[in-house]
């Protein structure tokens, strides 16, 4: 059974544009599993080392903005009279740039928000965020400012037998971002059942606690910021050579805000959470959309974001497990058990 | 010279705004624990209940000012008791996700309501500006200027002079024993949202005027507030207000020399800096930050 569940899923997953036949759903689909890698990413800082990081959606655009830069190539002029030109390269060059520059973002934001905490940290990652969005806006030189980089190539791949693939059309377009994704999923769950990720999570329940049994705070939370960042760069790269366009409105809070919903509402700290969320959150405005405006969409968003936090505070996963485990043990096993696994769960 | 005179005067009359911003963010963070992230949108709220008082029903304008910051105190009030309340022991991410639930809701609503078009706000002030000097001031940027100072003067008044005040620095300083002491703090808590809240809708009210009033006019807003609080120090109102006519110095002295496109990003790279070499603030006390 423990296999079989996992099988049956990469099944689904691998099947979709087999039963998807309609164009338009599967683009939402392209686009909702993107946003589920950029929400995963957050998961990581945001469920396991318990930090509130609002400005997530910077890393996703800088990958975004640095994988098409790389593929587009640039001409800028530098103070003192320097001139970088760059020459375009393959956007597959252009996808590793953006994880690897995202990442790199990731380590030198880490280094100097994790000095707070709390408030402080949160408004420190929101100004970060808005600082990368004003420079993305006003550096028109390089990144065309609000006129946005356009035409971005697609990824063109050698594949033996076949020769230069391109990835032009949807169904390609869709396996790519599932094995992105599936890997992204892989490397979260062997860095959360590690020591590391053992190491994240004492830190989370009690910082001062973890730091005296020996474990390096800081180095553990910059190590998540930039796993974290560099799958948010990758997450931003898919996006921006699927879509061909990006521009500074890459960088809107809302979209960090739409990623943070999608984790708590899926679950934080869960493997499944972010996917959950995401799905629910991605296709949510497909069906919205069909009957109202889309301030009522946002509307909508905000208030259940309120009422999941009163409702459903650790988010969907953990209330379904917590529902499957006390169905799945009989009662004749004993009460008490199931009443100290929940007691356990609600602290 | 006069170029530098004027920038000054500039971000005096900005400054004074911002400081009004500041003090209410900064008042709802030390006394709650709560980040208030429906603050811009309470900011964007005085200025579109000064647009729909004067533009679509035709109050005077002074009247609809403050009518505007008397709507803001109402509804600030009403999300504390709805939303804060029942957080109360609730942990500050908690609440600060709940908050920014709220926010995406009321910036939204506004959009709906009202569109996406900037709405303009007539004032009865003159066109043409007054000239001190070398300096022009516009009549309204003026009494914008005093209003400011006289409602930023008041919250002082009523932090240090009154009762109520006394209770809000009790609360402050510590929550459990102003309780023991018979403080009603869920009362404390409304009144303390209600009265930050307020002092947004004022900066709005007073700006709408100035600028344009659009639904996302409050993100920025937010924003800076944020900015102006870390300045002073989350919690130290002094600090807020000398944080306001910091931030509005520094934007108005960047956007002068060194490039306008960066303006609203000046703020940030103070907050960064600030946070690098001193993240207690810069006119932190030790013992107020939490």
């Amino acid at each position: 059974m423990k296999r079989v569940v996992p099988l049956l899923w990469l099944l689904v997953i691998a099947t979709v544009p087999l039963w998807l036949r309609d164009q338009y759903f599967l683009h939402v689909t392209i686009t909702t599993a993107i946003f589920i890698i950029a929400a995963m990413s957050l998961n990581l800082l945001l469920g396991y080392t318990g930090q509130l990081s609002l400005g997530h959606v910077a890393f996703f655009g800088i990958g975004a903005y640095a994988s098409a830069l790389t593929t587009l190539g640039f001409n800028v002029e530098l103070p003192g009279n320097f001139t970088v030109v760059h020459t375009p390269w393959p956007a597959v060059v252009g996808f590793f740039m953006g994880v690897m520059v995202a990442g790199l973002s990731g380590y030198a934001i880490g280094k100097l928000s994790f000095k707070v905490r709390g408030a402080y940290f949160v408004i420190v990652t929101i100004s970060f965020a808005e600082v990368t969005r004003l420079v993305a806006l006003n550096w028109v030189e390089l990144t065309q400012g609000p006129l946005a980089l356009t035409n971005i190539p697609p990824y063109t791949l050698w594949i033996p037998g076949i020769g230069e693939y391109e990835f032009w059309n949807k169904t390609a377009y869709y396996y790519l971002v599932a094995v992105v994704g599936l890997l992204a999923y892989v490397i979260i769950k062997r860095l959360v059942n590690s020591r590391i990720g053992r190491a994240m999570v004492a830190l989370k329940e009690n910082e001062s606690l973890a730091g005296s049994v020996g474990i390096d705070v800081t180095r553990y939370l910059v190590l998540a910021a930039v796993v974290s960042a560099a799958m948010a760069g990758a997450a931003g790269s898919l996006y921006a050579h699927y879509v061909k366009i990006i521009d500074p409105d890459i960088f809107l809070f809302i979209y960090t805000v739409t990623m943070v919903i999608m984790v708590i509402t899926g679950g934080k700290g869960t493997l499944a959470g972010p996917i959950v969320g995401g799905v629910i959150f991605g296709f949510m405005p497909v069906i919205v959309r069909s009957f109202a405006a889309p301030a009522v969409q946002w509307i909508l968003y905000g208030a259940l974001m309120i009422a999941i936090v009163f409702v459903l505070p650790q988010g969907i996963v953990p209330a379904i497990e917590r529902w499957a485990a006390n169905w799945r043990r009989p009662r004749a096993a004993g009460d008490a058990v199931v009443l100290a696994g929940q007691k356990v769960r609600e602290e | 010279m006069d170029e530098l005179l004027q920038h000054l005067v500039n971000a005096l009359i900005l400054g004074s705004t911002y400081a009004l911003l500041g003090i209410g963010l900064t008042l709802i963070f030390g006394i709650m624990r709560v980040v208030n992230f429906t603050h811009g949108e309470l900011y964007a709220l005085g200025a579109y209940a000064v647009f729909f008082l004067e533009v679509s029903l035709g109050v005077n304008f002074f009247l609809a000012l403050v009518l505007a910051v008397i709507v803001g105190c109402a509804v600030g009030a009403a999300i504390e008791f709805v939303l804060l309340r029942p957080l109360l022991d609730a942990d500050i991410d908690t609440t600060m996700l709940v908050m920014i639930g709220a926010w995406i809701v009321m910036q939204n609503t506004e959009l709906l309501y009202w569109g996406g078009v900037s709405k303009a706000v007539m004032t009865p002030f003159p066109d043409e500006p007054l000239q001190i000097g070398p300096v022009f001031v516009s009549w309204l940027r003026l009494f914008v200027l005093v209003v400011a100072l006289i409602l930023i003067g008041a919250t002082y008044a009523l932090i240090n002079r009154t009762k109520l005040g006394k209770a809000m620095r009790a609360t402050f300083q510590d929550r459990d024993t102003a309780a023991l002491m018979g403080v009603n703090i869920k009362g404390i808590y409304t009144a303390t949202f209600a009265i930050g809240s307020g002092l947004a809708a004022a900066a709005g009210a007073l700006l709408g005027p100035v600028f344009l009033v659009t639904p996302s006019m409050g993100d920025l807003a937010s924003l800076k507030a944020f900015a102006i609080v870390i300045l002073g120090g989350l919690g130290n109102i002094t600090g807020a207000t000398l944080g306001g006519f910091i931030l509005a110095f520094v934007e108005e002295i960047g956007a002068g020399y060194i490039s306008s496109g960066y303006r609203d990003a000046m703020g940030f790279l103070i907050i960064i800096i600030v946070l690098l070499f001193k993240p207690t603030g810069l006119f932190a006390r030790a013992e107020r930050i939490g």
